[in-house]
């Protein structure tokens, strides 16, 4: 199935898991956190299929403000 | 302590002696210098600058995680034991504040957040109808929020209004230098607010810092004056007794302004 992560269109395998989507887009172990078509979901649902054509942001903490 | 010099007993007060605690929705700190992390060269010159400051509270931002690797500045902090404020920055709606703030929870487990809505790219002033109802929203969800606002007394009374914890009148556009283009503006704030008052954005330079709390603002927060000077570790060590110095001035009183001379020497 397709989703765009970050940003990318990306093939990865149907029912794939949020932890699998966060191993794609090269997370560190701490300090992430994951939208799924606009809305968090806790680190406790990421065992969860991510449903085709989702939008999914990755993201971390950097230098700034 | 009293001590006997001349004849004369001089009394050291404890109180001059004692840690000006800052509070913020019930938390102390110790310093009223808040750090960003932008603009560091690269992590070692940060970590230099973060010690000399003496910050305990410093602003992180939350972006889409990337090959490159831009990590580090987490473990920077825990390894330096400096509280995480992660920041909006870069959001333009409050719909987008709103969701960033909550995944910033989420990655960093804190639910205090440096709330920021801008209107564009070239002023990055604050879109204040935007911060409003974000500011309102995210009270709402249980975060401490720490609004960049505007120098304007009513929207910072309506921030306060909504909850905020603080709120984090500009002196001038960020990454300016151009210091506190109004201070009458920034003492009517602090007049017209009980919550805490964050000077954010604008410092240039040390006497910037140091009128921040003349004007009896709570705290400063600043990251471009220290993480792009040519010497940041040393302008930290400056912002540092600059934040020290304005907060004694305020609580010391200073003598009223005067159209004419007044001899301090008794006349002849």
């Amino acid at each position: 199935m397709m989703v765009v992560l970050n940003g990318a269109r990306r093939e990865v395998p149907d029912g794939a898991s949020v932890r699998h989507l966060v191993a794609v887009a090269g997370a560190p172990a701490k300090g992430v956190a994951v939208a799924v078509d606009g809305r968090v979901v806790p680190a406790s649902r990421w065992g969860d299929a991510v449903p085709a054509r989702a939008v999914v942001e990755v993201l971390t903490a950097v230098q700034g403000g | 302590m009293v001590e006997a010099i001349a004849g004369m007993e001089i009394a050291t007060r404890s109180d001059l002696a004692a840690v000006d605690v800052l509070t913020i929705a019930g938390r102390q700190f110790g310093s009223r210098l808040i750090m960003g992390t932008g603009g560091a060269a690269h992590l070692a010159v940060l970590e230099r600058a973060l010690l000399a400051s003496g910050t305990e509270l410093t602003t992180v931002a939350m972006r889409r995680v990337d090959a490159a690797g831009r990590g580090g500045v987490l473990e920077l902090l825990r390894r330096l034991g400096i509280a995480v404020l992660p920041n909006t920055a870069g959001c333009r709606g409050a719909a987008e504040a709103v969701l960033t703030a909550q995944l910033a929870r989420e990655a960093l487990e804190t639910n205090w957040v440096k709330l920021e809505v801008v209107a564009d790219e070239r002023t990055l002033l604050p879109d204040v109808i935007e911060l409003v109802d974000a500011a309102e929203q995210l009270v709402g969800d249980g975060f401490v929020v720490l609004p960049y606002t505007t120098d304007d007394v009513v929207v910072a009374r309506r921030l306060q209004d909504v909850g905020c914890a603080a709120v984090m009148p500009l002196g001038s556009p960020i990454g300016t230098g151009l210091g506190i283009a109004n201070p009458h503006n920034i003492e009517m704030i602090v007049a017209n607010v009980a919550v805490p008052v964050i000077l954010d954005a604008g410092i240039g330079t040390a006497s910037d810092a140091a009128l921040a709390l003349e004007l009896g603002c709570d705290a400063v927060l600043l990251a471009s004056a220290v993480t792009r000077a040519q010497d940041p570790e040393r302008m930290a060590l400056a912002m540092s007794a600059a934040v020290r110095a304005g907060r004694n001035a305020r609580l010391a009183g200073r003598i009223p302004k005067r159209f004419w001379a007044q001899a301090s020497s008794p006349p002849i």
